[in-house]
């Protein structure tokens, strides 16, 4: 995280002369980043302009604002899947950032077995999207699974089936997420956290501030730009977020756990419209960029210095 | 525990009054507070991993917590009747050929940024953060359209350039920190001595950069093994299969069959978690080491 930080605020101040060498060094990347990622996301603005499907090549033509005007004005579903997308967000980023900080405050402690829970609690982060859903539905299924359990201990129902219940799919599908989200956090604030020079604290207790205090007025402002900047990212991964939503509930039911780029992917994979499914990418991106900025701006990010 | 809010960490030598060894043993009556929370904690990560192993291990039908005797049949009937044999050996070619081609390109790429200093640079590093804000589904249409224009679908070439692009970007602003990191002065000493650039790299730099190519190529990795929109949309194809993908239908198809489900992903989660367990070390001292030099 903080090389990102140091990368934008301190360019590099050596070799003056002008060479070929960084030129021919960046050359591959920029080469596969323009072919692989410029060229398609420009390609998207075109195709969001076009009626574009697969399957129904004969319709295919120039359709200008016509997909911005269907999602605009008559598709519920373009509405619903974005307003579930900021509560997913919201949610998400808001209960990751907070376990992952007390996670990152624990494991910084010193105590016997340490590098070992360490191992431990971070290891779901290598886990993937999908991999993850396999493991909630194991635990989740109403016949053999975790409930299931706790009701033969006398907790809870018997039978219990919280992925097909409209109530409580959506804290099933956060928590499978947490699981998997918390450990990014942690790592991240963890690595800032060994950077905070230990006079400070040293300075702080001669002044008397409690444990407390300390945390107020000497961790939380050195952690800050991690913060922000770790929440950005995660807000924009956890928007773009499709692996676990798509295979643990598949969007459903009734289309309540919906989000904007599982709603396109499905557009993509399912149906091959891929003009619409352009124009609701174009969508989503825009607005992402715009609370990006607004979020960097609110939070005065890198002004510490 | 009240003292022990900073763990004394390699860079700077541990305080005098306080030797760490004493402060390993703790104060025995706090320690509840640090042990509680954390014990918790640990509950909430093991039990998902422990429930997927009970089902992999234990017969069909079985209801037992314990996992005793363990039976091979759910392994046997994954790898070899589903065919996650073959999708274990495309994820493999496929994070491998990623982690390679990543490596080696956000080497070039950060060392650029760290050690030169050239018109466009700050461009070149703001389109590299730029890219982060990109959905992996909105390259899904463009790059579905590329690559069946060049031959590419179903091919895992296709992939290892499709996650190598989505990888690449975060890699190199990384590897541009962990070089920065190591002083030039170094490099520039073996240049006095008669070496070339080049040969100091080599020599000097890379030999340092050890730890850098370790986290950030495991990242890579990892990412590149867990990627499942891709390889569902550009690898279509059952021989061409990751192992994300053949979970995926694992979880429509058997939905009775939780034993085949539970060992297909542990099939998936082991090399990742040995992966992950072993550079988890170094991520965080090299994410941590980034910000020290800032």
């Amino acid at each position: 995280m903080e090389p990102l930080v140091t990368a934008l605020a301190t360019p590099p101040r050596r070799r003056k002369r002008r060479e070929w060498a960084p030129y021919a060094l960046i050359l591959p990347t920029v080469g596969v980043l323009a072919a692989f990622l410029v060229y398609p996301i420009s390609s998207v603005l075109y195709y969001s302009l076009q009626r574009y499907n697969v399957t129904q090549p004969w319709k295919n033509g120039f359709a200008g604002l016509d997909n911005f005007r269907r999602m605009l004005t008559d598709d519920p579903l373009f509405w619903q899947s974005l307003l579930f997308s900021a509560k997913w967000v919201v949610v998400q980023v808001g209960l990751q950032l907070l376990l992952g900080l007390a996670l990152a405050l624990i494991v910084n402690e010193t105590f016997i077995g340490r590098a070992v829970a360490r191992s431990l609690v971070f290891s779901p982060w290598a886990v993937s999207g999908v991999l993850t859903t396999g493991i909630w539905i194991l635990l989740y299924n109403p016949s053999t699974g975790v409930f299931q359990e706790l009701a033969n201990l006398g907790v809870g129902d018997h039978g219990t089936s919280v992925l097909g219940n409209p109530d409580t799919v959506f804290p099933a599908t956060v928590v499978a997420e947490l699981w998997r989200g918390v450990p990014f956090f942690a790592i991240l604030l963890l690595a800032d956290l060994q950077t905070i020079p230990k006079d400070l604290y040293e300075a702080a207790s001669v002044d008397g501030a409690n444990r407390w205090r300390r945390f107020l007025s000497v961790t939380l402002p050195h952690l800050r730009d991690a913060i922000v900047l770790s929440t950005l990212l995660r807000a924009v991964w956890e928007f773009n977020n499709v692996d676990l939503i798509y295979t643990l509930t598949g969007g459903g039911p009734a289309n309540q756990t919906t989000t904007l780029p599982l709603y396109v992917a499905r557009k993509a994979v399912d149906s091959h419209d891929f003009g619409y499914g352009s124009a609701l990418t174009v969508a989503g991106f825009v607005i992402l960029l715009f609370f990006s900025i607004l979020y960097l701006r609110v939070s005065k990010f890198g002004s510490r210095q | 525990m009240t003292e022990t809010l900073v763990r004394p960490i390699e860079v700077d030598p541990p305080h005098r009054d306080t030797p760490p060894r004493n402060k390993r043993r703790g104060e025995p009556g706090r320690s509840w507070r640090l042990y509680l929370p954390l014990g918790l904690y640990l509950l909430f990560t093991l039990v998902p991993f422990y429930w997927m192993l009970v089902f992999a291990f234990r017969p069909t039908g079985s209801t037992a917590l314990v996992p005793w005797p363990i039976t091979f049949e759910h392994f046997d009937t994954v790898w070899n009747g589903l065919g996650f044999g073959v999708f274990f050996v495309n994820s493999l070619v496929v994070a491998v050929g990623t982690l390679g081609v990543v490596s080696v390109l956000a080497l070039m790429g950060g060392y650029a940024l760290a050690r030169f200093r050239f018109r466009g640079q700050r461009v070149f590093l703001l389109a590299l953060l730029c890219t982060q804000f990109v959905p992996g589904a909105m390259m899904l249409i463009p790059l579905f359209v590329i690559f069946k224009n060049v031959g590419l679908l179903n091919s895992l070439t296709g992939l290892v350039i499709a996650d190598t692009a989505f990888q690449l970007p975060l890699a190199l602003i990384l590897m541009s920190g962990f070089v920065r990191n190591i002083p030039v002065e170094l490099e520039e000493a073996a240049m006095v001595d008669g070496c070339t650039r080049l040969r100091a790299f080599f020599a000097i730099t890379l030999p340092l950069l050890r730890p850098a190519l370790v986290a950030v190529g495991s990242f890579a990795f990892i990412g590149a093994w867990n990627n499942f929109l891709f390889a569902l949309m550009f690898a279509g194809r059952q021989d061409k299969f990751t192992l994300p993908v053949g979970l995926s239908y694992a979880l429509g198809e058997f939905n009775t069959d939780f034993g085949a489900l539970a060992a297909g992903g542990v099939v998936a989660a082991v090399p990742v978690v040995l992966v992950f367990a072993v550079v988890q070390r170094f991520l965080v001292q090299g994410l941590s080491a980034g910000a020290v030099k800032g």
